[in-house]
């Protein structure tokens, strides 16, 4: 290990303990928190019993779900847009200012519209996190050497050809950025949509919890979903590191 | 000497090229009217001053751009906005593909055309060689030098054994030591694929080695001054650097160019004269 991991590993140990200390020793009241190795405990009683096992599936299907639709179209729109520059020209403004509107306000919209099941979850996971695809699309096209579309001519390419096997792989490294966007983005949309309201999942049973004071159970589940985040998050960079590595670049 | 009585491989007639006015400017005559008979198996540079209109002809060949005006033909056939079969670019950025490694990526056309794997291995194979990339076969574009990436782009184009080869400057970001081994290995390119071959570049020494015959351009909108035929035998090196014609040919490319290149800066002709 680095020195600089030993320190980050150091200061996360530290912030853990002080926060046990504090509250085994009554700084933190345990109605407001409860000790980290009470929430570790917890969590393996909820795991070993099975009871969120649905749960689990369910919610991070949906992300995964979300995340890969995301990416898929925001790639594609990306491309439609990065090849109609009036077009461009006309959205960047919208795109530059999409993160400043809360689309979450639409939520209760797609609930009427779609009922209180996982459609409307799906759907906002798309919408927070498929404009971070699309700015991450255009980004990376934007970079794409002029010289590869004439490579893409010499060899005749068509342009399904020439977006796959040429800018796609050429403005992979500015995509990823947008793949890991897209993924967080997602992530944080699908909890709080369940959170807030939705028949079923990891955010309802925190908001269970929550509602009956039961804060053993709350925090062993945000625990859950913490380690989640950061180990999808730790794999898609180190997935990037490798990749950057042999590119030669800074990962993105 | 090779290709002076050839059959002609690819001509261009009365070619020009304006390109449209953008906003606030006034349209931009580039090239021409030019006229050229590039004859099967030579080898033929195109010298000029930046923004002549090289690079211009050179994509009105390759059919990556229309001409305004005049025609294109290859192997008799006219070239019409597409690169016709046959015919192979190397441009002067790079060009080859960081995410593939070198292998992959002398191998990405052949694998295009649906070239069987075992020729594609053979044709990689025997490539990689030819350029001295064997040791480096696995390597990926970003972990070798320009001269070496540049080589990888020539391997892409020689694969596909193109019967007309095109050269944009291919060595421009070189220093002066590799551009002469370069030039070496091109010719030993040439010689051994029989290929025509098109060489744009802006070194007058360059071109007075390589080439058959040099075609000097003028200032925008680029029309050749002079066709100096080098009268080298097919068999020569960059030694013939030292024969007292190679300075003969250059002096009188840098004749032709001089005022050329002074109109080009922007220079009076009062001060071209001087």
């Amino acid at each position: 290990m680095t020195p600089v991991a030993w320190i980050r590993l150091l200061v996360i140990t530290v912030a853990i303990g002080a926060l046990e200390g504090a509250c085994r020793f009554g700084l933190i009241d345990r109605r407001v928190m409860v000790p980290p190795s009470d929430m570790v405990a917890s969590l393996a009683a909820i795991l070993r019993s099975g009871s969120i096992n649905g749960d689990i599936v369910q919610t991070l299907g949906v992300i995964a779900a979300a995340a890969a639709l995301a990416v898929v179209l925001g790639f594609a729109l990306g491309l439609f847009v990065h090849a109609l520059p009036r077009l461009r020209a006309g959205l960047d403004p919208l795109f530059a200012t999409y993160y400043a509107v809360p689309i979450f306000i639409f939520y209760p919209v797609l609930i009427a519209i779609f009922g209180l099941s996982l459609v409307p979850i799906l759907l906002i996971g798309v919408a927070t996190a498929l404009v971070a695809m699309i700015i991450a699309t255009l980004n990376g096209l934007d970079r794409v050497p002029p010289v590869l579309s004439k490579v893409a001519r010499v060899h005749r390419m068509g342009t399904v050809a020439t977006a796959l096997r040429l800018q796609l792989p050429a403005a992979a490294p500015y995509l990823f950025t947008g793949v890991k966007l897209s993924v967080s983005y997602a992530f944080i949309a699908v909890i709080a949509s369940e959170f807030i309201l939705a028949p079923s999942g990891l955010g309802r049973d925190i908001a269970d919890a929550y509602a009956d004071f039961n804060n053993s159970r709350m925090y062993a589940l945000m625990l859950f979903l913490l380690i989640t985040a950061t180990f999808v998050n730790m794999a898609l960079h180190a997935w990037d590191l490798r990749w950057a590595a042999r590119r030669g670049r800074e990962p993105s | 000497m090779s290709g002076e009585n050839g059959a002609i491989h690819a001509q261009l007639k009365g070619v020009t090229r304006v390109y449209p006015a953008a906003a606030g400017h006034s349209p931009v005559h580039a090239l021409g009217p030019v006229d050229l008979d590039l004859r099967m198996g030579e080898f033929f540079s195109v010298v000029g001053p930046s923004g002549c209109g090289k690079s211009t002809l050179l994509e009105i060949l390759a059919g990556l751009q229309r001409p305004t005006q005049g025609t294109v033909t290859f192997e008799g056939r006219p070239v019409l906005g597409d690169v016709p079969d046959g015919l192979g670019v190397v441009f002067q950025e790079d060009a080859s593909f960081p995410w593939l490694n070198v292998w992959d990526n002398v191998a990405f056309g052949l694998r295009r055309a649906g070239v069987s794997a075992a020729e594609v291995r053979r044709r990689v194979e025997d490539a990689v060689v030819f350029l001295g990339l064997r040791d480096f076969a696995r390597a990926y574009p970003p972990q070798l030098s320009g001269g070496m990436r540049q080589r990888v782009c020539i391997a892409r184009t020689l694969v596909l054994q193109p019967r007309l080869i095109l050269l944009d400057e291919p060595f421009g970001a070189l220093d002066a030591q590799t551009r002469l081994l370069m030039g070496e290995e091109v010719l030993r390119l040439w010689r051994s694929t029989g290929a025509t071959v098109l060489l744009i570049t802006h070194a007058l020494d360059e071109a007075a080695m390589l080439s058959d015959r040099v075609g000097a351009m003028s200032a925008r909108p680029g029309r050749f001054l002079d066709i100096i035929a080098t009268g080298w035998m097919r068999e020569r090196d960059s030694t013939i650097v030292r024969e007292p014609a190679f300075a003969e040919i250059t002096g009188r490319l840098w004749e032709n160019l001089r005022g050329e290149s002074m109109k080009a800066l922007g220079h009076s002709g009062g001060i071209a004269a001087q």
